[in-house]
Parts: structure tokens; sequence; C-alpha cells
């Protein structure tokens, strides 16, 4: 089943076009990875699917609910009431964490759980002791963000997300924030997602992990898709002149 | 001046601090929730609020204190001697006809009204700052996470702005202690103006200095009081 289906997706930022015409679907337990040059409009894209951005035209569908289509040329979005419930399906990592500095990480975790979705306070707990555990991060409920390091924040960060049990999580270049010696603890907690099925799609410049943890990659470029497909076929065998000369600039 | 003398100084100044501590007391609660609403006012999606607010604000920031409190203390009984003059009468003169301008309590509210229309427009632009300070991606984790705008307001961004506007709003309370001396501009009985009488009656600069340090004290009293409120919040960076 497709969890997220894009039809037509286009963007524009006053005169710039940032998306045109993007089109993809992500099924139920798949790992997409999108890749593509600095200022290409990954962000963009994962933005406007997570309605941080409003995207002005084409289709967006999750877990068979429409949030947006186009109707003579104008993007119409559902109403109120379903977006909401849009909302709570997927849950998006940020570059930067945006962990909430003035509360501990248990109180990160268990903030949404206690009052967007109104479970008690020791449903919450129980299950964000839970996450904290799968993230290796147990001994730090009571710490505060400013107290851990950037790959423990960002495990923090995904914990929060996954609190409440989203249907697809966003990564948008979860490691570019870190120091290299920190980057492996994220892919690491991100692979062992993966091996649990969660449906993902990360925006990553992380090619060795996109290879081994995608289902499905995704080269975007100039604001179009220019080449998807299976990784061992994009990665080891692109045709596609734009794929191999980006892939090159990472492989020398 | 003997000791007697300065004893005497002291006592009848503290007799009068009351009245220094009434005014500061009460502009200091009254000013900062009406700078709450006006930092609400001047983010208003509604232009003309907006600008309003604006001119406001940049009236009361720009303009002395010590004319605003003359203004507001002789703007009724103005208002009125002009309207008999003329012979004008409508409801809005009615209106002010029932302030009885002679009242002992009027002074002190005159001053109050004066006091806190300043400081709420400074508060406002502390406020205002402190809100705008905190980083968009705050509001946009909160969205994602399905909160709703008040939930976030309340519970992500208020908190932290509390902590972000506690230096400024220390520096203005600290203003506002020695502003307090403005009143005497009316005659009105705090301690600058009682010290300034008895400088006079001992052609002596000593009264000031006692006054001085009333004043230092109290804002040595602030100064702690906020060392431990922005302690209170240093649980976290
Ligand atoms: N809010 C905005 N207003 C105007 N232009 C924007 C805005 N956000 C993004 N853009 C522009 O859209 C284009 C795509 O940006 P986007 O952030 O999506 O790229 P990206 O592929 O994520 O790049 P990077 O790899 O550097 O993160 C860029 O040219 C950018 O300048
Ligand atoms: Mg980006």
């Amino acid at each position: 089943m497709a969890i997220l289906e894009v039809k037509n997706l286009s963007k524009t930022f006053g005169d710039l076009k940032v998306l045109k015409d993007i089109s993809f679907d992500v099924n139920q337990g798949e790992v997409v990875a999108i890749i593509g040059p600095s200022g290409s409009g990954k962000s963009t894209l994962l933005r406007c699917i997570t309605m941080l951005e409003r995207a002005d035209g084409g289709e967006i569908n999750v877990c068979g609910m429409n949030m947006m289509k186009t109707e003579k040329d104008k993007a119409v979005f559902a109403p109120k009431k379903i977006l909401r419930q849009i909302r709570l399906k997927i849950g998006l990592v940020f570059q930067n964490f945006n962990l909430f500095p003035h509360m501990s990480v248990m109180q990160n975790v268990i903030e949404a759980p206690t009052h967007v979705l109104k479970q008690t306070k020791k449903e919450a707990r129980a299950n964000a002791e839970k996450l904290l555990l799968k993230m290796g991060l147990q001994e730090k409920a009571k710490s505060y963000p400013c107290e851990l390091s950037g790959g423990q924040q960002q495990r923090v960060s995904i914990a929060r997300a996954l609190a409440l049990s989203p249907e697809i999580l966003f990564f948008d270049e979860p490691t570019s924030a870190l120091d290299p010696e920190l980057t492996g603890e994220i892919l690491k907690v991100i692979k062992e997602l993966a091996k649990e099925k969660m449906t993902m799609v990360i925006v990553t410049h992380e090619m060795a992990f996109a290879r081994e943890v995608a289902n499905h990659v995704i080269f975007m470029d100039g604001g179009y898709i220019v080449e998807e497909g299976h990784p061992e076929e994009l990665f080891g065998n692109s045709k596609n002149e734009r794929t191999k000369q980006f892939l090159q600039r990472y492989n020398s | 001046m003997s000791i007697d003398d300065i004893k005497n100084v002291a006592e009848i100044l503290l007799e009068y601090l009351p009245n220094t501590l009434k005014l500061f007391a009460w502009t200091l609660v009254l000013s900062v929730p009406v700078g709450v609403i006006v930092t609400f006012l001047k983010r208003c999606k509604f232009k003309p609020i907006s600008w309003l607010t604006n001119l406001y604000i940049l009236i009361m920031r720009g303009t002395p204190l010590m004319l605003q409190i003359i203004a507001v203390y002789y703007a009724v009984p103005m208002l009125l001697a002009g309207a008999k003059r003329s012979g004008t009468e409508n409801w809005f003169y009615t209106l002010l006809g029932k302030i009885n301008t002679r009242d002992e309590s009027y002074m002190f509210i005159a001053l109050v009204v004066a006091f806190v229309l300043n400081y709420a427009a400074y508060f406002a632009e502390i406020f205002r700052g402190g809100i705008e300070s905190i980083p968009v991606g705050q509001y946009e984790a909160a969205s994602m996470l399905g909160m709703k705008k008040r939930q976030v307001f309340f519970r992500i961004i208020l908190p932290q702005v509390v902590k972000r506007v506690i230096p400024a709003t220390s520096n203005e309370v600290i203003v506002l202690v020695k502003d307090t001396s403005l009143a005497n501009v009316i005659a009105f009985a705090e301690i600058t103006l009682k010290s300034k009488q008895m400088m006079n009656t001992y052609s002596s600069i000593i009264p000031l200095f006692i006054a001085g340090l009333f004043y230092f004290v109290m804002n040595a009293v602030v100064t702690v009081a906020f060392a431990f409120i922005e302690k209170k919040f240093n649980y976290y960076k």
C-alpha cells in the first residue's frame, strides 16, 4: 500500500520555480533516499509534504487521505480536520534537531503524546522509556538538550518523532549538523528503524549510507527528479550524465 | 549638619519612602501586563491596530517621561477649563467633569497612569524582542508534533521568552526605581521632593545624598532579586 503519493507537485518562491512536476510513491516499509546537489529543492520537497510550506500545484495523498490537490490551476487543501489527521501520520527529523531547550529529554518526548494525543503521563512515560532505551539514551531522560552531544540530541529528536507512532518518518539531512564521528550513531539508529520496517524518506549527502539502507533512490537536480531507481542501479550503473557527474564528486 | 540632623532627615525620608515604593509597585504590577497587551496589539495582523500601537510606542519612548507626567496630570483640569471658557458641552466633558481633580488620590492615579503608559511601551518592546528571538525551528518542531497554536505559544514559546527577557526587564526595573523621583515635578510627596525641601531647610546637600542612598539600597534589592530569578532559569541554556 502506498503510504505517500506525490503527483506533479510544484512550488514557486516568488519568481523561482523550486519544484517542478515531482511525482513519486512511497510504499509501506520502504526506505527512500533523496539525493542531489545543494539548492535542488530537496528540503522544499520535504517541507511541502510535511505542510511546513504550502505546495502550489499537484497532489499529495498520505495513507489514503488527500492532503492537497489542484483544481482549475489552484491548490486546494483538505479541511483542517483531515489535515490534522494527516499531521499525526507524518513525523519529521530536522537537520538541527529543534529540541525544546526548556524541557528535559523525557519532557521533550512526552510533550506531544500527553498534550496532543491526550495520553496519560504514565502511559506516555512508559512508551518514552522504551524509545529512549532503543536510542541508547535511557540514562539521559532527566538531562536537558544543552547537556547532550549533537548525536544524542538528534537521537532524542528521533525518539520525540517516534513517540507519536507516525506512519512515515522524514529526515532532512539528519547528520549534516554533526561532527563526522557522530554521524555513525545516527545512521545506525536509522538502519535499526529500517529493519523494523519503518517507512522513511531520507534526504542525505551520505551516499554510502543511502546505497546501503535505501530500497529506492531519487536523484533531484534543478527542481526535477532527474533519475530514480534501485540504489545498485543508480549508484553502480547510471546511464544519466547528470547523475554520473554528481556521484563522481562523491566518489573522488 | 550634625549627626542628629542627619538622623532627622533620614527619619523624614523614611516616612515618605512608602510613597516612592507605592508608585514603584503599582507601576511595575500594571505595566508588565499592559506591556504584554501592547506586544500583542503591535503583532496584530490587522495593520491599523499595529500602526497605532507603533505610534503610541514611538511617542512614549520618544518624549521625556517628565513631560508625560505633567501632561497627564494637567490634561483633565486644562480640558475642563477650556470647555468652560468656550461653553462647549458634550458627553466627553461631562465624563471628564466627574473626575475630582482635587481628590487626594487624583495625583497618585495620574502619576500611575503616566508611568504605566510609559513603562508598558518599553516592556512591550522588550517582550517583542524576546518573542522574535525564538528560532522559527521551535514553531516548526511544535507544529510537526501536532500542537495547536495556543499550545505552541504557551508551552513552547512563552517559557523561553520569559528567560530571555529577564536581563532587559531587570535593567528597566532599575531605571524605574530611579524614575519615581520624576514625580516630584508635580509635587508628589516622595523622597526626592522631601530631600530637596530639607536641602533648603538645612542649607546643605547632605539630604540629597541620603535620598541617593535610599535609591541605591532599593536597587541593590532589585538587583539581588533579579539575580535570584535569573538563577532559577539557569537550568537550561
Ligand atoms: N523560504 C524560501 N524563500 C525563497 N526561496 C527559498 C526558500 N526556501 C528555499 N528557497 C530556494 O529554493 C531553492 C531550493 O532550496 P532547498 O532548501 O529546497 O534546497 P536543498 O536541495 O535542500 O539544498 P541543500 O542541499 O543545500 O539543503 C534554493 O534556491 C533556495 O534558495
Ligand atoms: Mg536542504
